[in-house]
């Protein structure tokens, strides 16, 4: 709650600014908004859209980066979703993927079942909590220029990296990606395998 | 019952046969061996978990990166997966798990009777496959079945291992 009001990135610029230069990027969405963010973009095949299974974003994204060692792997999820599955903080700083990093949209709010406050909105600092588990790099993100100097670390830096971008309460319209998870599991899967026999990994 | 039967090393040689590549667990008594060996085995990618249906989660996205895992656990673990399997249905996951059973066969502990007694029938409401196991030299041929009807055909699979089993081997609790 407190220093809310000074909260000024919107979450719909902040993950298109990320998105942009994204190239290869394997993408892992937590359900909610952060599905819809990345849906107003418009769709891409290396991206996994989860509709459900709470809490299970992260550990989805980790699998998926220990398995997938050579491409970058990120993960956008809310504080609600993040905080549901807040144990697999550990169990990421116990593996040290170098190509995974985690990106926390946290409007403090469960945006989806009608805005009531998470616990970010009473001071639960998930970076902190990220950085106890072990994380080198665990920070807030509050400013644009922040977010600007925080995207090459995004592409480059050696992770396990989480960054928790403090975003508006916003109503932005839902788009809604695919939501066939059988459909969503073969396309994902077929477009890396292909990917594989290309660069012939 | 055949005490000098060693499944743990069957199980071990099975995971290493079939390919599996990341095992995720939550330690129990009856799995001591098997995870011993696999922390020791540089193969493998051993994935200790804060709660089980992380386990779940991460078994999909290794799928997603063309990996093979299992998910190991005691049977009280069951009762921590059961939404994250949510994921594992709509995408029809495959998902393998070994879980040891408390609960049923001179169980010491109370408390771990009633999750025990849900196991199979909590499992099976959420459309997994269930195999159970109660002798030692059975063992290997259940895991090796699960591991193909999982992998080839694409389906949620729980072998069960039956505390008369883990009872029968001489593990210090």
């Amino acid at each position: 709650m407190k220093g809310n009001e000074l909260v000024i990135l919107d979450r719909r610029h902040l993950v298109e600014r990320i998105l942009c230069s994204r190239d290869d990027l394997l993408l892992v969405t937590g359900l909610g908004a952060p599905t819809w963010d990345v849906a107003a973009l418009g769709d891409n095949l290396n991206n996994f859209y989860l509709w459900g299974g709470m809490g299970g974003a992260v550990p989805t994204a980790l699998g998926l980066a220990l398995a997938q060692s050579k491409r970058r792997v990120l993960v956008l999820t809310g504080d609600g979703e993040m905080l549901m599955g807040i144990g697999s903080l550990a169990t990421v700083a116990v593996q040290k993927p170098k190509n995974l990093v985690i990106g926390v949209i946290d409007n403090q709010r469960y945006g989806e079942t009608g805005m009531q406050r998470s616990a970010t909105a009473f001071g639960v600092d998930i970076a902190s909590i990220a950085r106890g588990a072990g994380f080198e790099t665990a920070t807030n993100v509050t400013t644009y220029g922040e977010l600007d100097s925080v995207i090459p670390q995004i592409y480059n830096s050696q992770g396990p990296l989480l960054f928790n971008f403090k975003v508006t309460v916003s109503d932005h319209p839902m788009i809604l990606p695919e939501k066939n998870g059988l459909e969503l599991k073969h396309r994902f899967r077929a477009h890396i395998l292909n990917a594989k026999k290309k660069i012939g990994g | 019952m055949n005490e000098n039967v060693d499944w743990s090393d069957e199980i071990f040689s099975i995971l290493l046969e079939q390919r599996i590549k990341q095992v995720a667990y939550v330690p129990d008594a009856g799995h001591k061996k098997l995870i011993e060996r696999v922390n020791e085995d540089n193969y493998f990618r051993d994935v200790p978990l804060t709660s089980e249906e992380e386990g779940v989660a991460l078994l999909s996205g290794a799928w997603l990166g063309d990996e093979r895992g299992v998910l190991l656990m005691q049977s009280s673990g069951v009762g921590n997966i059961i939404n994250m399997l949510s994921i594992s249905v709509e995408c029809r996951f495959p998902l393998f798990m070994i879980i040891t059973m408390r609960g049923e066969w001179g169980e010491f502990n109370p408390w771990q009777v009633p999750m025990g007694k849900a196991t199979q029938s909590t499992l099976e409401a959420m459309d997994v496959k269930v195999i159970r196991v109660d002798v030692p030299d059975k063992v290997a041929e259940t895991v090796a079945a699960g591991i193909k009807l999982t992998f080839d055909s694409g389906r949620m699979v729980a072998v069960l291992i039956g505390q008369r089993v883990i009872g029968s081997k001489d593990w210090n609790r």
